[in-house]
């Protein structure tokens, strides 16, 4: 690898100008980083790296390695096990009393108590911290007197969170949610230690949390050394001595420093760099599912989408949708056809299930014929209208719009409104302004069937965006979420599903899947469900 | 390509060159009476006949232009993009709207010269139908931004002063606007599917490059002999300006305008990109070009012929201005 | 002169203010930001009502103006939605365009001026039409595609180069993505050093020097070039500002942390505070750089005075 030892003769030379520090050794290990260190790309986190701040995949990463939390999801399962928690007893699926493991404890030596976590979640559900994740608390009892719609708060913490002892505390939910503990894998209900409260602005600078790794240095906009925490309680150790991660301004220039031997793990393969990765990397490649779908919304709202009737149009365009043939042009199959309203990274025992049929297959003269029985689209044309600032969303709408024309036949009826960031996308899609069908992108915060419904279906939900509205629908998710038999609660979520595909609210196209590229040097590189890295098991030849 | 159709020969070789020493023996003296002579000349024919002599400058150039082979090869070639972009049809005949993604980035067949590209539209077609759209942003942004910037900036450089002033500062502004921004703010409202919003934003930020060019060579020419000269003889300011400072300041503005139109037409481009440059269905090389940019690696033929195309238009442009400016230096005939 | 550079000087005041409202009447024009903070999810209406109290963007477009540059004025350029301040963005980003622009500059003008003294000087000859040539290929390949190739060829075939810069980013490193900046504004100089050199070669000043038996070297560089070199020398002080603030695709490609990328996060994410700070010292800049020309031209050419 002549890039790599000149690479490292200039990470060398870039490391003497800066601290004048010894560049000995000859360690012929190649890569990026130093002995068993994996270097790996990064993006500078949207937010604050605060637990219940981060909702993106960039800040999610380094929480991966720097908490752990009640519940951890099984990277390759998907299955929420008990990480902290000794046990979550219920008896009514309402109230829980949570037991913690012994033995865990903050890199800074700090015992991790019941404390830890409710100090941690009234901080995020405190409408004066502005934290993203602050309605992930909404189920439990007292969330409206430190979150209220609008006005001070009435408290400082959520009087459903008690501590019993160190080692237990009791949570009370406003009703019943038979799966909620199956929720607390995510990183928003991660515990904190007290610095965090006492000396944010230091905690923020070098964050200390209870997971496998710690912070070694973190420089914002280019970097964070993480090095490997010897004292790490907990049985998923890393495997490797540390983990640098750069911050990259394009994936493509990750991907150049990859294969020139400057990085060891991309996380994110360009787009356009897919039809050579074969090449490239070989079995270095790994291409599996996440937690992720991406579809099309009609809004509902506007009465020529949404009038009864108007179901058929909207099968129809579904019809007319050549997956197959746009995930393995434009997408070189980091897409899979979309058959259903959740993701294959559920597992069938998760509740994916293939209850889109027909209607999310291609055929273009049932399509066709389907459209023009209903009477046609409305006013005879269809913008399908994205933001275009990330991502191939330009070439994908492009893509979709020529399929349903040349389906149609009938000229230019699809065409494209790109929309120049996401923010103006954004305000766009949530003041209901748009009067076509639009992009909704929906990344699972947790591998439940539920994740992938409610907030997006059911009535008046956060992210119904399209003003889907089925009294139906709500009724079966209701029922679904108080069955304390998960296998009964996932086929009542099915259920409720196959109401989407009668109605067809909005059109599944492809589930998105993790692409993630490495090095000679490491092994054992997996992706979980959140098309994150699993970190601590990579192991450094 | 020879520029011209005198015999190349080194002007700073002494004895070799026709024009350096009259007499064949060179000195101060001779230059001397070289120079007065043609100080003479301004002098003489200032007062008589402006009319007739403003004619003449302007006749004389279209006399030496009409001469010019470089001249008519531009003018050919301009000549057929314009037909090209009014009439596609004539040269193409499929439809560029028309695409099938099975053929994705496959390289040329039957029927199919330049191949087809991401979304297996015919690249060819997409050329040719391209050139509508971009040969009226480049020459309608260039046309605009370059009349406006030299009118501004030619009176800034002549008159000075606060005038000046106001208008370099105002170009400093404008000069600070980041184009993602300006795209983003004022054509992500424009809803229109034609090519002139984009074309005013272009004149909009393009303009204050060229005022400064115009200023910069304003304010050199108006020092020349024969402008002080004029002005002694008492030239009024706009016959000054219009006579003797514009036609030896417009060498760079044409040089800079001539190849601006250039990255105009790339600069649609990036605006496209951003998602507020031309909207579709409307086809352009700008647009092309974006898309084949990031698939050089895949697929390098997507972007040659856009690429190309532009290249020729540019190369049309470059080679009118030169002659242009040829006929208008008086220096060179 | 020292009375022309101080009411120079003193002009960048109403420029600093007149560019400061102008640029944060377009970010607000742009819209709200808030919504995009939360990502594929929807924005929690009390936590957006919050954050948007906090930074005085529930108040008219004049309050937020004032209040924002009430706090310039106490040397606070607010901050990034990351949390970092926009002072310490800038403090890291300056410096690295500074000098990628730096030598992008001494590109442009070692290489552009020689350049364009040859085809000038061979007006015809297949040297001038090579140039030609080459100018189109510049001008008609997007920046992306020659930063791309470049990368490729230099730092992953050949490996003569890093492909990328690394943090503190020295100029050994700067070099090749300089040279990527460099090239569309080296056709613009080529080409306006050639036309200005083919011109002047004809004027009575270089028949006076040549025929004065002065050495070849000296009458180009000493008469020919000296005078040739306004209008280049205009357009290098315009073209500063374009390569410091829309050296996006350059930064993105060679990884360079600098204000491009900066500038355009902010202007994406609809940040005011960044977008105004970066484009502010942009302007200054500018004036500065366009300042300096303005002095140049009088070195160049004494005839020009300046009161």
């Amino acid at each position: 690898m002549r890039g790599a030892t000149h690479a490292k003769w200039a990470a060398c030379a870039a490391a003497v100008a800066l601290a004048a520090t010894a560049c000995g050794g000859g360690s012929d290990s190649g890569g990026g980083g130093d002995a068993g260190i994996v270097s790996s790309s990064w993006g500078d986190p949207q937010n604050p790296l605060e637990p219940a701040n981060t909702n993106e995949v960039q800040g999610g990463k380094v929480l991966d390695m720097l908490f752990r939390g009640l519940k951890r999801y099984d990277p390759k399962t998907g299955e929420a096990v008990n990480m902290l928690a000794d046990k979550i007893d219920t008896t009514d699926s309402q109230h829980f009393t949570i037991t913690l493991k012994d033995g865990w404890k903050f890199s800074n030596d700090e015992p991790v108590t019941a404390q830890s976590f409710v100090d941690a979640w009234n901080y995020a559900a405190d409408v004066r911290n502005k934290q993203n994740n602050a309605p992930f608390f909404a189920d439990i009892v007292g969330y409206a007197d430190l979150h209220p719609a609008s006005g001070e708060p009435k408290a400082k913490t959520m009087s459903g969170l008690v501590v019993k002892d160190p080692k237990t505390f009791t949570v009370a939910l406003k009703a019943k949610f038979s799966t909620w503990p199956e929720t607390l894998g995510y990183q928003a209900f991660s515990p904190l230690p007290k610095s965090f409260f006492t000396d944010h602005a230091g905690w923020l600078n070098k964050p200390v949390g209870n997971g496998p790794y710690t912070v070694d240095s973190y420089t914002k906009g280019t970097g964070m050394k993480l090095r490997k925490w010897d004292g790490y309680p907990g049985p998923d150790k890393a495997q490797n001595g540390g983990v640098d991660l750069k911050v990259y301004t394009d994936n493509n220039t990750a991907y150049t420093d990859l294969i020139s031997g400057n990085l060891d793990l991309v996380d994110d393969v360009p787009a356009q760099q897919l039809k050579n990765v074969k090449n490239d990397l070989g079995d270095r490649y790994i291409n599996q599912p996440a937690l992720i779908i991406q579809t099309l919304t009609f809004p509902l709202y506007d009465a020529n989408w949404g009038k009864a009737g108007m179901e058929k149009v909207r099968q129809g365009i579904s019809r007319a949708i050549n997956r197959d043939e746009i995930t393995r042009q434009i997408f070189r199959e980091t897409r899979t056809p979309a058959k259903d309203w959740t993701s294959p990274a559920l597992g069938d025992k998760g509740g994916f299930k293939d209850v889109c049929g027909d209607l999310c297959t291609y055929d273009p003269a049932a399509a066709k014929k389907m459209i023009q029985d209903a009477g046609g689209v409305p006013g005879g044309k269809i913008t399908l209208t994205s933001n275009v600032d990330t991502g191939s969303h330009r070439e994908w709408m492009d893509a979709v719009c020529n399929s349903i024309n040349n389906a149609l036949g009938e000229g230019p009826v699809c065409t494209v409104n790109p929309v120049g960031t996401f923010a103006d996308f954004r305000n766009q899609q949530s003041a209901y302004k748009l009067t076509g069908p639009f992009r909704s992108g929906w990344q699972a915060d947790y591998p439940l069937i539920q994740n992938f419904l409610e907030p997006l279906y059911y009535t008046g939900a956060s992210s119904n965006y399209g003003k889907f509205s089925n009294p139906e629908f709500d009724k079966l998710i209701d029922e679904a979420n108080q069955e304390s038999d998960s296998a009964k609660a996932i086929g009542k979520f099915q259920d409720a599903e196959k109401i989407l595909a009668e109605q067809m609210p909005s059109i599944p196209l492809w589930y998105q899947n993790g692409s993630a590229g490495h090095s000679e040097r490491i092994s054992d590189v997996t992706l979980n469900q959140f098309s994150v890295p699993v970190y601590n098991e990579i192991k450094v030849s | 390509m020879p520029e011209r159709d005198e015999p190349a020969y080194d002007p700073l070789q002494p004895g070799e060159g026709e024009a350096i020493a009259p007499t064949g023996q060179g000195g101060p003296m001779d230059l001397a009476l070289d120079e007065a002579e043609s100080l003479e000349k301004v002098l003489g024919d200032e007062p008589t006949g402006p009319a007739e002599k403003a004619r003449s400058l302007w006749s004389d150039a279209w006399h030496q232009l009409r001469r010019n082979p470089v001249f008519i090869v531009s003018s050919l070639l301009i000549l057929f993009l314009v037909l090209i972009a009014i009439w596609p049809q004539l040269i193409a005949s499929g439809d560029p709207l028309h695409c099938d993604l099975s053929k994705s980035q496959q390289g040329s067949a039957p029927g199919h010269p330049f191949g087809y590209d991401t979304q297996g539209c015919d690249v060819y077609t997409r050329t040719v139908y391209g050139a509508r759209a971009s040969i009226t942003v480049g020459v309608c942004a260039t046309l605009g931004a370059a009349l406006l910037g030299s009118a501004l900036g030619g009176l800034a450089g002549f008159f000075g002063h606060w005038g000046d002033a106001l208008l370099s500062r105002i170009a400093d502004i404008f000069f600070g606007i980041p184009v993602v921004l300006g795209g983003l703010v004022f054509l992500s409202v424009v809803t229109s599917t034609t090519v002139w919003p984009v074309v005013g934003f272009i004149v909009l930020l393009g303009w204050p490059q060229l005022a400064r060019i115009a200023r910069g060579s304003v304010i050199t020419a108006k020092q020349n002999d024969y402008v002080q000269a004029a002005r002694a003889l008492g030239a009024g300011n706009t016959r000054l300006l219009l006579r003797h400072v514009a036609p030896n300041a417009v060498a760079p503005v044409i040089v800079v305008a001539t190849i601006a139109l250039g990255t105009y037409i790339a600069l649609e481009a990036t605006l496209s990109f951003l998602g507020v440059g031309l909207r579709p269905p409307t086809v352009s090389w700008g647009i092309d070009i974006s898309n084949a940019a990031s698939q050089i690696r895949n697929a390098p033929h997507m972007l040659l012929y856009p690429a190309g195309a532009l290249s020729l238009t540019v190369l049309a442009f470059i080679m009118l201005g030169d002659a242009v400016r040829d006929a208008l230096d008086p220096k060179l005939r | 002169m020292g009375r022309y550079v101080i009411r120079r000087l003193l002009q960048m005041i109403p420029v600093f203010i007149g560019s400061t409202f102008l640029i944060f009447f377009m970010v607000y024009a742009l819209g709200d930001p808030v919504a995009a903070l939360f990502g594929d999810k929807a924005p929690d209406p009390a936590t957006a009502a919050r954050i948007r109290k906090d930074l005085y963007l529930d108040q008219p477009l004049w309050k937020q103006y004032v209040h924002y540059m009430g706090q310039i004025f106490q040397g606070d350029f607010g901050t990034a939605f990351n949390g970092q301040s926009v002072t310490d963005l800038m403090a890291t980003a300056f410096p690295v365009t500074l000098r990628l622009t730096i030598v992008a500059v001494v590109i442009e003008v070692v290489v552009g001026i020689t350049l364009g003294v040859v085809s000038g000087l061979r007006r015809g000859k297949s040297v001038d039409t090579s140039l030609l040539v080459l100018t189109l290929i510049v001008i008609s390949v997007p920046t992306f595609v020659t930063g791309y190739l470049l990368q490729y060829l230099f730092g992953v075939k050949w490996g003569w180069v890093r492909p990328t810069v690394s943090p503190d980013a020295p100029f050994n490193e700067l070099i090749l993505p300089g040279i990527v900046l460099a090239l569309v504004s080296l056709a613009y100089v080529t080409r306006l050093s050639r036309t200005s050199i083919a011109e002047n070669v004809k004027a009575d000043y270089v028949r006076t020097a040549v025929a004065k038996g002065l050495p070849r070297r000296r009458v180009v560089t000493r008469h020919l070039l000296r005078n040739s070199l306004i209008p280049v020398v205009t357009f290098i002080g315009t073209d500063i500002g374009a390569l410091m603030g829309g050296a996006i695709v350059t930064e993105r490609i060679f990884n360079i942390h600098g204000v491009g990328y900066q500038l355009y996060q902010g202007i994406l994410r609809n940040n005011s505070p960044t977008v105004v700070g970066f484009v502010t010292i942009l302007v200054i800049v500018f004036l500065l750089a366009n300042l300096l020309v303005d002095l140049l031209y009088a070195v160049l050419d004494p005839r020009i005075r300046y009161a």
